[in-house]
């Protein structure tokens, strides 16, 4: 195993997972947490094997096709009308789609 | 809350640096969306503008707007930076109901210009230069609004409503490295960097640049350091600045609180900031207790972006004269002294004077036009120059009028406080308002004889030669013809009249 | 009359069609009888489109009436389509409650060129959620049975499509493939199926698992019909910024040219990684057999070796949650789909929501996903995931130099029965472990079914593999093979599919 390999095995804790599924936006119940915790301390045991690879020089690949410059003309292309942009909101007021409070601060 | 504790100005550059860092958000003027083919104009009926993918509807995919890459190099290539010959957009992760994939693409850690700078120059002439670390495209969010509370705000909102036809419009993100060493100038500095910038890309082109509807945003990052020191502060970032004006206003608030803070023996927090236009005070965001994860990795439905050599010089040689490059030109072309030079670029009337003498005005009246009476009424109104709504071709209009003696110039500014008005374009003023200048020498010369009668003393003198007797009839005719009448055809038919 | 109909390949009925022999309309009606009498048994289907599909048949009638060429070689043949590509005509769910009932306002390409090619699309297939899965028993709408035995699960996650075919509901359909979603299930339902080169059939529509690595491709019962269908979906898209702009390998010309059964002059590579210990006994004796009817067809056996494939498994289950994390992130009951008005703020609902609309499969990887693109792991979790697939990609350049397609067992088992795997995450994944790497590499391959397993009766499939845009090759070597194991066995593979029984 390469040294900057996490550690496999035991890893995981519930109180990852419940941050983790924060991040994620996942209310997440006390016995998932628990079910999660050990199924992804199983899955990590075996993904890390990644790591045993001796990969340091060679270049990652992100995208399988080798395509580099695709582009678009700056052409406009016919849009949604508000009605079919709207057609699957939950709720929608004034033309747009109605949300509950946000409490976060704007971007 | 309580109120922060402000040191005075002075004291603060007395006894700290501060250090200043610059990002700026420019909404590229393209047909198209960054990554679909839907309208960026502003202003229409909400959610209009959609389509599956500016709208993050399932299965949807981005393609590159050409056009935007185009100007974003051209950006980059006008800020002397290094074009990157290679680079991803990568996904910045992070939900948000504004924000309709819940990630917003944008470029990493690969951003297309790199290491540029841009020289400013202050209002007394010195120039500094500011570096620019990166510039990167990404995509804007959509626009939330707020709907119960007292203030329209976010807090106390009962829920909001969602619009995103301003979601996915092109954004180039433009940051500085840190400015040190500007000492009690950085809120200038400040202002006048935002606003170069401004006049740079405007003269590319690209986008609108209008910071009041938000094509160009700005957030101003601050720490301060003991003077001395070297020790670099702990830096707020305030969001929201939102005019030339605030963007200076925002530097020389957050020092002093910077520096209530750092005197009271406490630490800054590094959060974000929310710049208040009403009470020109930054108000606390979010606080940033780590750095937030976004979970940056390559957008696996984006292919790199590799400009070659060829097309890096290809759009560098479709950049147009560059403002300081104008500048120059202009001096010379108006043959302007340099103090002169500074008030037009001060005012931000350079480009609306040029505008008004490509319409066929002389530059000495369409410079006076601008810099004194509309600036004044722009200053009356609260708004910006640009911002009034009268065109440089209906400017100079009213100034072809005078040269032909239609108009004078009392009349003239009237036509223009029409224009001003929403009245419609000159000419229309001038019938609708009656304006034109009296110039049938018929009534004219009805009215001089009247005058003439009226002051038979005067008429005597004139008669016995003393010419500068009849500024007395010029007077009374003028009020007789409530100022239509052209001052120098009623003194020349006074002087006939006389036999002088 | 209705029974022959749906016992016909895609070609045949084509053919019957065109020549006015029968109609669209009674091809499609024979079909979704087919469906009314065994679907409540196999539940291929997650939505029927009856006025649909026979308002579009009755549009190729008309057209054909009227003396018009019919408008592809398959129009008027009906098709079974993922639960994955948007429809304007009929929900897409992706087999989420997240997404339950919703009706796309765009057309997929794939289905644009479906509507466009005349082909009659019957319905949406069952799918384990957002594509993630290898039995269909993660679908929020509950399992496929394979036809086979009904106890049985079909493969996954295009179980339906899958099944659909085995159960004689549609002489075609559509699948996607992520990690092995179209060659497994075919593997597993002694049906056809191909995973063509990524970018070879546009993704716009698809509603995406893993951006990388999922690609959409043809099923059918036979590799001549598999070929006719790439050629309607395959093609440059511009839409979708990792299409590739060359023209779609003539598959049909290559699958007739196999069909003659002379594979002299072609090299095929057995995979040591993928072959020998952790197979099912009949599974590694059709293999064995197959590789022996395709010398017999003249090809000169090799093997190959590729030593990264071992690794495969490992970086696709860091990869795909990366990426689905991130994609499935737009499911936040804000713009559509479901909401669960439970919390006062818009993020308490969002959470709410996702908590109640996705399954413990989609969740688990969604955390997983979280986790390996966190900023202290990101290097030795998705950075060197991504290297992996460098150096598994090199291995298929290195063993396409010595080969011109590669072979394995296409899935490690036949068909297990429904419950057996559904709470051992790991165990379900190593179905896919000969399927991987090909999405990993951006390659193609495809299933062909090589027979039963002598211990229990049930399919087995040989997958081939070919290189970036090769498929004409894959589809040679597939047809040869498929002719010579249908004239050893006297008749076609899906002749010995099972009466659907309950």
């Amino acid at each position: 195993m390469s040294p900057e390999s996490p550690s496999s095995g035991g890893a995981i804790t519930r109180d990852e997972v419940a941050h983790l599924a924060r991040l994620a936006r996942l209310a997440v119940t006390d016995d998932e947490l628990g079910v999660f915790a050990g199924q992804l301390d199983v899955i990590l045991g075996a993904v890390a094997r990644v790591g045993e690879v001796a990969a340091d020089d060679i270049p990652p690949t992100s995208h399988s096709v080798p395509l580099e410059n695709v582009f678009r003309p700056d052409e406009l292309r016919p849009s949604l009308t508000q009605e079919q942009a709207l057609s699957g909101a939950p709720a929608a007021e004034d033309g747009r789609f109605r949300v509950p409070q946000i409490l976060g601060e704007e971007q | 809350m309580t109120a922060p504790t402000l040191v005075d100005f002075d004291d603060v550059v007395d006894r700290y640096d501060p250090v200043l860092g610059l990002e700026v958000h420019v909404e590229l003027s393209t047909n198209t969306k960054m990554f679909c083919g839907c309208p960026t104009a502003f202003g229409a009926e909400p959610n209009t503008q959609v389509c599956p993918t500016c709208l993050g509807l399932p299965g949807a995919l981005p393609v590159v707007n050409r056009t935007a890459v185009e100007s974003a190099i051209r950006i980059g290539l006008a800020l002397n930076c290094d074009i990157a010959p290679w680079g991803r957009f990568a996904r910045k992760n992070y939900f948000y109901p504004d924000m309709p994939k819940n990630f917003q693409t944008s470029q990493y850690d690969e951003p297309i210009a790199v290491n540029g700078h841009l020289d400013v120059t202050l209002e007394d002439g010195t120039v500094v230069r500011v570096e620019i670390e990166r510039a990167h495209m990404e995509e804007d969010t959509g626009k939330s609004l707020h709907v119960g509370g007292a203030t329209g705000r976010i807090h106390g909102a009962e829920y909001s409503l969602l619009d995103y036809n301003r979601a996915g419009v092109p954004l180039i993100e433009i940051v500085t490295k840190m400015i040190p060493d500007t000492g009690g100038r950085a809120p200038e500095v400040a202002r006048a960097y935002v606003t170069a910038l401004r006049d740079l890309i405007r003269s590319l082109g690209v986008s609108d640049v209008r910071m009041d509807q938000g094509s160009m945003r700005c957030d101003v990052n601050l720490s301060l350091s003991p003077k001395g020191s070297g020790i670099l502060g702990t830096r707020s970032e305030t969001k929201n600045v939102n005019s030339l004006r605030s963007v200076e206003r925002a530097v020389r608030y957050e020092m002093s609180r910077h520096a209530g803070v750092l005197d009271a023996g406490e630490k800054v927090v590094q959060e974000t900031r929310h710049f208040q236009e009403d009470t020109a005070t930054t108000r606390s965001g979010r606080i940033k207790e780590t750095s937030e994860d976004y979970r940056y990795f390559p957008e696996p439905d984006l292919v790199p972006i590799a400009p070659s050599a060829e097309w890096v010089e290809e759009l560098r040689g479709t950049l147009p004269e560059l403002p300081w490059e104008r500048r120059a030109r202009i001096q010379q072309e108006w043959n302007l002294s340099d103090a002169e030079l500074r008030d037009l670029v001060n005012a931000d009337a350079l480009d609306l004077v040029a505008a008004t003498v490509d319409a066929g005005a002389p530059s000495g009246d369409a410079r006076s036009w601008w810099v004194s009476y509309l600036s004044q009424q722009a200053n009356t109104r609260g708004v910006t120059l640009d911002a009034l709504p009268i065109t440089p071709a209906q400017l100079a209009r009213v100034i072809e009028l005078v040269t032909t003696g239609e108009l004078n110039n009392k009349l003239a500014r009237q036509v223009v406080d029409g224009v001003l008005e929403g009245e419609g374009e000159p000419d229309e003023v001038v019938a609708k308002r009656g304006l034109a200048v009296v110039s049938d020498d018929g009534a004219l010369i009805a009215a001089v004889d009247e005058a003439l009668a009226a002051q038979p003393d005067v008429a005597e003198k004139i008669r016995g030669g003393k010419v500068a007797a009849a500024g007395a009839i010029v007077g009374a005719v003028m009020k007789a013809t409530k100022g239509q009448a052209d001052a120098k055809r009623v003194r020349e038919l006074i002087i006939e009249r006389c036999g002088a | 009359m209705s029974d022959d109909l749906t016992r016909l390949s895609a070609a045949e009925l084509a053919g019957k069609i065109h020549s006015r022999e029968v109609s669209a309309v009674e091809a499609a009606q024979a079909h979704l009888d087919r469906i009314t009498a065994v679907d409540g048994d196999v539940h291929a289907f997650l939505h029927v489109g009856t006025e649909a599909a026979l308002a579009s048949a009755t549009l190729v009638d008309e057209s054909l009436d009227a003396g018009t060429a019919p408008a592809s070689a398959l129009a008027g043949v009906p098709l079974a389509l993922k639960d994955v590509l948007t429809t304007t005509d009929m929900p897409t769910t992706v087999g989420s409650r997240i997404l339950e009932g919703w009706r796309p306002p765009y057309d997929a390409t794939v289905t644009s060129k479906l509507r466009a090619a005349g082909i009659t699309i019957l319905g949406k297939t069952n799918m384990d959620e957002f594509a993630m899965g290898s039995s269909t028993e993660y679908s929020a709408y509950g399992p496929t049975r394979n036809p086979w035995d009904l106890g049985r699960i079909p493969g996954g996650s295009g179980g339906g499509s899958a099944a659909a075919l085995a159960a004689f509901e549609a002489p075609l359909a559509i699948g996607t493939d992520t990690g092995g979603s179209i060659r497994q299930p075919a593997a597993m339902t002694g049906t056809v199926g191909v995973k063509p080169t990524y970018g070879g059939v546009s993704r716009y529509g698809l509603v995406a698992c893993a951006s990388s690595l999922d690609q959409a491709g043809p099923c059918a019962r036979t590799v001549l019909d598999a070929a006719l269908l790439h050629e309607v979906i395959g093609g440059h898209d511009p839409m979708d910024s990792t299409s590739i702009d060359a023209p779609v390998p003539a598959v049909v010309e290559a699958a007739r040219l196999g069909a003659k059964g002379d594979l002299s002059g072609v090299r095929v590579g057995v995979v040591r990684e993928l072959t020998g210990e952790g197979y099912q006994a009949g599974v590694g004796e059709n293999f064995d057999a197959a590789l022996r009817e395709l010398e017999k067809l003249g090809a000169e056996v090799v093997e190959v070796s590729a030593p990264h494939f071992q690794y495969g498994l490992a970086a696709y289950y860091l990869i795909l949650p990366s990426e689905v994390s991130s994609n499935l992130a737009r499911f936040d009951a804000m713009r559509y789909g479901l909401r669960i008005d439970k919390g006062a703020s818009a993020e308490e609902v969002m959470a709410a929501t996702r908590e109640a609309g996705f399954g413990p499969e989609v969740k688990r990887r969604i955390i997983l996903g979280t986790y390996a693109l966190s900023s202290g792991y990101y290097d030795a979790y998705y950075g060197q995931a991504q290297k992996v697939r460098t150096l598994i990609s090199r291995d298929f350049a290195a063993a396409f130099e010595q080969a011109d397609v590669l072979v394995s067992p296409t899935a490690p088992t036949t068909a297990f029965p429904i419950g057996d795997k559904v709470d051992d995450p790991l165990a379900m994944y190593l179905n896919d472990l000969a399927t991987i790497p090909t999405n990993l590499a951006g390659t193609a391959a495809m299933s062909v079914p090589s027979g039963v397993a002598a211990e229990d009766g049930l399919p087995t499939g040989l997958q081939i593999m070919a290189p970036a845009l090769g498929e004409a090759v894959m589809y040679r070597v597939g047809a040869a093979y498929e002719a010579a194991r249908d004239a050893a066995d006297g008749s076609p593979f899906a002749a010995r599919t099972p009466e659907v029984k309950a």
